[in-house]
């Protein structure tokens, strides 16, 4: 699908990618670390019963801002930088076109994904053809991991301004609960990341593709 | 080339300093961290809506348990004789007893309590409301912000007048229909929906309307200023 010539990812995806990594990880740590002030999901003595991890304080290594003071401030200064980065990505997914081959659409995605994931299974001997610059279940699972930054920033607004917006609280189902989503999606980020970060092990070249960006070939599949 | 490989190290050195200085977590209210937190001042200002009501929940909301948080080794007990002064920018400046304070108009707020360190919890509080203080003191409305002050080893907490004067804001000496208990800042506290709970000053003693903001107990080692919900 590249046209020849034309980097597989164009420096635009490219920035936004490496800044979004950069403050998700001042994110996530400077969130773990005032998730220490109260280590618990639910109301105070209400803890959620389906959460495993109740009063599990996240170690010193991952976190970020020291206290739960230095820690907030962290959290609320950078994350209009993350709102920033994404709003310039999500204007280029969209100005440029590069959303009709970078997002999931169930009906050219939906069959290759379930290929994929046999093949990775070792259930299925052929791997399906890449659609282009993806194949399905790569374009599922960034077409999801895109779902859950809004997920991210509404249920931190949702904490940050419970009284001041009441309907996007009550919508994510009250302030404990928007706490839990804010958390819960961390960690699906967090497994996301693991994968992704295993599959670029297995695939030098698209990290190539993702720094300096490297130029697809005629004829060659990206 | 070895003169620019040095002042490239010499920059990068430069830069990672100042990076350093501008978030420092020990300091979080200067440098880069504490101009964010006045621009998210701003944002929360915009937020604030000084008619929104919080919603008031009904009685089986009401928590078990309500954590108590002080400063002192103990729970400090009302010197003999207490009384809440009003004063700074008012035109009759007030001596507010126990007595004159269950005599002026009554109301009764349970809303969600949002601490700092995550937690919520709800309870029911009996007070008065401080936009009737501000009323029947005669606050000048050059004065726009307000400092409570307490005997907890000189816990304090400055407010905007906008947060202040909120119906739901109030000089509060009772909980739970009961009294007010000393872990809960008896015999006068603030309580108010639109805080966060370290702005909620216990063990009241005065309350100025003041031209200027001053800092709190907590803001003055760190925490933020505005601290709305």
């Amino acid at each position: 699908m590249s046209r020849s010539g034309q980097p597989v990812q164009p420096w635009p995806i490219r920035a936004t990618h490496w800044a979004n990594a950069i403050l998700l990880v001042i994110l996530a740590g400077s969130g773990l670390q005032i998730l220490v002030a109260f280590p618990m999901l639910g109301a105070y003595a209400e803890p959620y019963r389906w959460y495993p991890l109740q009063d599990f304080t996240p170690p010193a290594a991952v976190r970020i801002g020291a206290w739960l003071a230095g820690a907030r401030h962290w959290h609320f200064a950078f994350g209009w930088f993350f709102v920033a980065n994404a709003t310039v990505y999500a204007i280029y997914l969209f100005a440029s076109g590069a959303w009709r081959e970078r997002l999931f659409f169930p009906r050219r995605d939906a069959r290759n994904a379930v290929e994929t994931v046999l093949h990775d299974l070792r259930l299925r001997r052929d791997a399906p053809r890449k659609v282009g610059l993806y194949n399905g279940m790569q374009r599922l699972s960034y077409t999801g991991v895109l779902v859950m930054a809004p997920l991210l920033v509404l249920s931190g607004l949702a904490m940050y301004k419970p009284v001041q917006l009441p309907r996007l609280t009550a919508l994510l189902g009250g302030y404990d609960f928007a706490r839990a989503i804010h958390l819960l999606v961390l960690a699906a980020l967090t497994a996301f990341t693991v994968v992704h970060v295993v599959q670029v092990i297995l695939h030098p070249r698209t990290f190539v593709d993702m720094t300096v960006g490297r130029r697809a070939r005629a004829g060659e599949a990206p | 080339m070895n003169v620019r490989a040095s002042r490239r190290k010499f920059l990068a050195a430069g830069l990672l300093a100042m990076g350093g200085l501008a978030c420092d977590s020990q300091r979080p209210r200067t440098g880069f961290l504490g101009a964010m937190e006045r621009a998210n001042e701003r944002f929360q200002r915009a937020l604030f809506d000084p008619h929104r009501l919080a919603p008031e929940l009904p009685e089986e909301d009401e928590s078990d348990e309500f954590p108590a948080y002080k400063i002192s080794e103990r729970y400090p007990l009302a010197p003999g004789g207490w009384a809440l002064v009003v004063g700074g920018l008012v035109e009759r400046k007030l001596v507010l007893s126990p007595a004159d304070l269950q005599r002026l108009p009554r109301t009764r707020t349970r809303v969600r309590h949002h601490c700092v360190e995550g937690w919520s919890a709800v309870a029911s509080w009996d007070g008065v409301r401080l936009s009737e203080i501000a009323r029947l003191a005669g606050a000048n409305p050059r004065a726009r912000y307000v400092e409570f002050r307490s005997f907890d080893s000189g816990y304090y907490s400055s407010w905007d007048l906008e947060s202040a004067l909120h119906p739901q804001t109030i000089l509060a000496y009772g909980m739970n229909g009961e009294p007010l208990a000393p872990e809960y800042g008896a015999p006068l506290r603030l309580y108010s929906a639109v805080k966060l709970g370290y702005k909620m000053v216990k063990f009241l003693t005065e309350v100025s309307f003041l031209p200027m903001r001053t800092g709190g107990y907590w803001e003055d080692r760190g925490y933020e200023w505005f601290a709305g919900v």
